[in-house]
């Protein structure tokens, strides 16, 4: 047996680690078995690549190697050890550009050794495509990451004449590609990665912080298929599947992910959305001025201490105030007095499907008393008071009631069912998607307003003293 | 056009098709972790990126083949990570839930995020 073919087979159980990595990981007893096994699968694959006689040719390029591997090792796993559960999703942007940006970047310098004998037609193509892929990935996360972490505003940017700014790089984009094959110049491919970076900004500029999410998963995707592409132009079978692997398996979530939001994916991406509801906001303008109730804790400990049925619905306001564990204090306490008490968990509370679960895990809140939408809302009519902590869109009955409004088909938790409606919020701002909340008018609402955890703490008193 | 790319074609396709069957069906708790999950899987790009580090020569080549090597393990190394921490969180908590760690008095428990 050749050394290659040796390595190939490793490479090949590797792979095979890989899939079930991806199967356990769709399964909740064997999620962290499967993520382990992709890590163990992902550490042979790279030690073996050691074995290539060429890593090992040049003293020089080896040791870069081992600095340029320590280097990023001493940045990620700080971070991704210090990172907060409620920051986590453009954490995974940052880790999903960068894995962009590293195959463009191959692609880039397999094509600086080939240029000069002239590739053939399809070696170019393969390098295109990666060089395009990853920097729409890289650059695209990179804007990503800047909405979440409020680096700049999560409301979608639109400006005069996108649609064809987007149209001309587009075609540019396309005219550069062209170019490159036909000459195989350097200085155009360089001009295509450039360009390529330019369209994953545009792209990613007039999508609204809600959504951001989904566009996550589908630049997730598109860095496995920029991998794919550096398979190809390495002839390297466990690039192409494990980039083909991500790829495919990733516009799969990312379809879920809309689907669980009542949209299309396109809808999505290109329909502006959030900057089309403020206007519908801003010209039926009624809200503001509207009368709502505001109650103290006191009435709502004494609501709470007395309900036979207690649904809890948290959303991305109790995230940020990391008031997850005030809330499960809460739990506890009426579960103590004989309250029923369950979570109702809509798909997409939180910033990411799932999101909300790892933050109540976190939290040490128990399986049983988390209930998805679907299970819950059987069960809404029944519950003597629904409390909202810091949700507001996946409640917004418009969803059910208004034809008109941009999330009118979204699926909601029917917390307009409950014989009183409590919402903890930090202002009468709208949520996410900038529209208002019927709801927090309705005469069965009380609101509860400050910070989530500053208010959570005070119910835990008042149903103390209840 | 060479044989090879038939071959390479043909794993992708395959590749494809099993992509889109091992995550089927997904209960939205996991959306979040398979994503992260799946994101530390295309980090194995770093193989590729030690691999034309190999064959790079010149200044140019090997600083791109160094930063593609940054990038890559930031990827990989991150990403695993990430998703452990995630679903550290999901194993057995109704066993050890018995004893209530610190739930009972005190100011409310939320020194234990951030620190792991």
């Amino acid at each position: 047996m050749t050394l290659d073919t040796g390595i190939d087979l490793v490479y090949l159980v590797a792979i095979i680690g890989f899939i079930l990595a991806l199967k356990g990981l769709s399964s909740p007893k064997h999620a962290r078995n499967g993520n382990l096994l992709g890590a163990a699968a992902a550490a042979l694959a790279v030690g073996f690549t050691f074995a290539y006689p060429s890593v090992r040719a040049h003293s020089l390029n080896l040791v870069l190697t081992l600095v340029a591997m320590a280097l990023g090792a001493a940045v990620a796993v700080p971070a991704a050890r210090r990172v907060k559960m409620t920051a986590m999703p453009q954490m995974v942007a940052i880790f999903n550009g960068v894995g962009g940006g590293a195959a463009a970047l191959i692609s880039i310098v397999v094509f600086l050794i080939e240029a000069p004998h002239k590739p053939a037609v399809y070696r170019i193509v393969e390098v295109l495509f990666g060089v395009l892929v990853g920097c729409v990935s890289f650059a695209g996360s990179g804007i990503a990451f800047a909405k979440l972490q409020e680096l700049m505003t999560g409301r979608p940017i639109t400006y005069p004449a996108q649609q064809v700014i987007n149209a001309v790089v587009g075609v540019a984009i396309v005219g550069l590609a062209v170019g490159t094959v036909v000459t195989g110049s350097v200085p155009l491919l360089v001009a295509t990665a450039v360009l390529s970076l330019v369209l994953g900004i545009i792209f990613v500029l007039p999508i609204g912080g809600a959504d951001v999410p989904v566009l996550i998963s589908l630049l997730n995707s598109f860095t496995g298929l920029a991998v794919a592409a550096s398979g190809f132009t390495l002839n390297n079978n466990l690039l192409i599947v494990a980039g083909t692997l991500v790829g495919a398996s990733g516009i799969l979530l990312t379809r879920m992910m809309s689907k669980a939001m009542g949209r299309s994916l396109a809808n999505v991406l290109f329909s502006a959305f959030g900057s089309v509801v403020t206007a519908a906001g801003g010209a039926d303008g009624s809200g503001e001025t509207r009368p709502v109730k505001a109650g103290t804790p006191e009435d709502v400990g004494v609501l709470l201490a007395y309900a036979r049925k207690v649904v809890i619905i948290p959303g991305y306001g109790l995230a940020v105030a990391q008031a997850q564990h005030t809330a499960r204090e809460l739990a506890d306490l009426l579960m103590e007095r004989g309250v029923e008490v369950f979570y109702a968990i809509h798909p997409v509370a939180g910033r990411m499907p799932g999101h909300m679960n790892v933050l109540l895990a976190e939290a040490n809140v128990p399986y049983d008393e988390l209930k998805e939408m679907d299970e819950a809302n059987p069960e809404m009519a029944t519950a003597d008071v629904a409390l909202v902590i810091g949700a507001n869109d996946t409640v917004n009955p418009a969803a059910k009631n208004t034809p008109g409004s941009p999330i009118y088909g979204m699926p909601i938790i029917n917390a307009d069912d409950a014989e009183n409606i409590v919402f903890l919020k930090r202002s009468m701002r709208p949520g996410f998607a900038g529209i208002d909340n019927e709801l927090l008018f309705d005469p069965k609402t009380t609101l509860l307003f400050g910070d989530a955890k500053d208010t959570l703490t005070k119910l835990v008193a008042a149903v103390k003293d209840a | 056009m060479s044989t090879g790319i038939i071959e390479f074609l043909t794993i992708f396709v395959l590749a494809a098709f099993v992509g889109n069957e091992v995550i089927g069906r997904v209960p939205s708790i996991l959306h979040t972790p398979l994503m992260s999950g799946s994101n530390a899987i295309h980090g194995i790009v770093l193989v590729g990126a030690i691999l034309i580090m190999g064959s790079a020569h010149g200044t140019v080549e090997i600083t791109l083949a160094f930063l593609a090597i940054v990038l890559a393990t930031l990827n990989i190394v991150g990403g695993f990570v990430v998703t452990d921490r995630m679903l550290e969180m999901f194993k057995a908590k109704p066993a050890e839930r018995a004893p209530k760690p610190g739930a009972g008095d005190g100011p409310p428990t939320d020194s234990s995020d951030g620190a792991r």
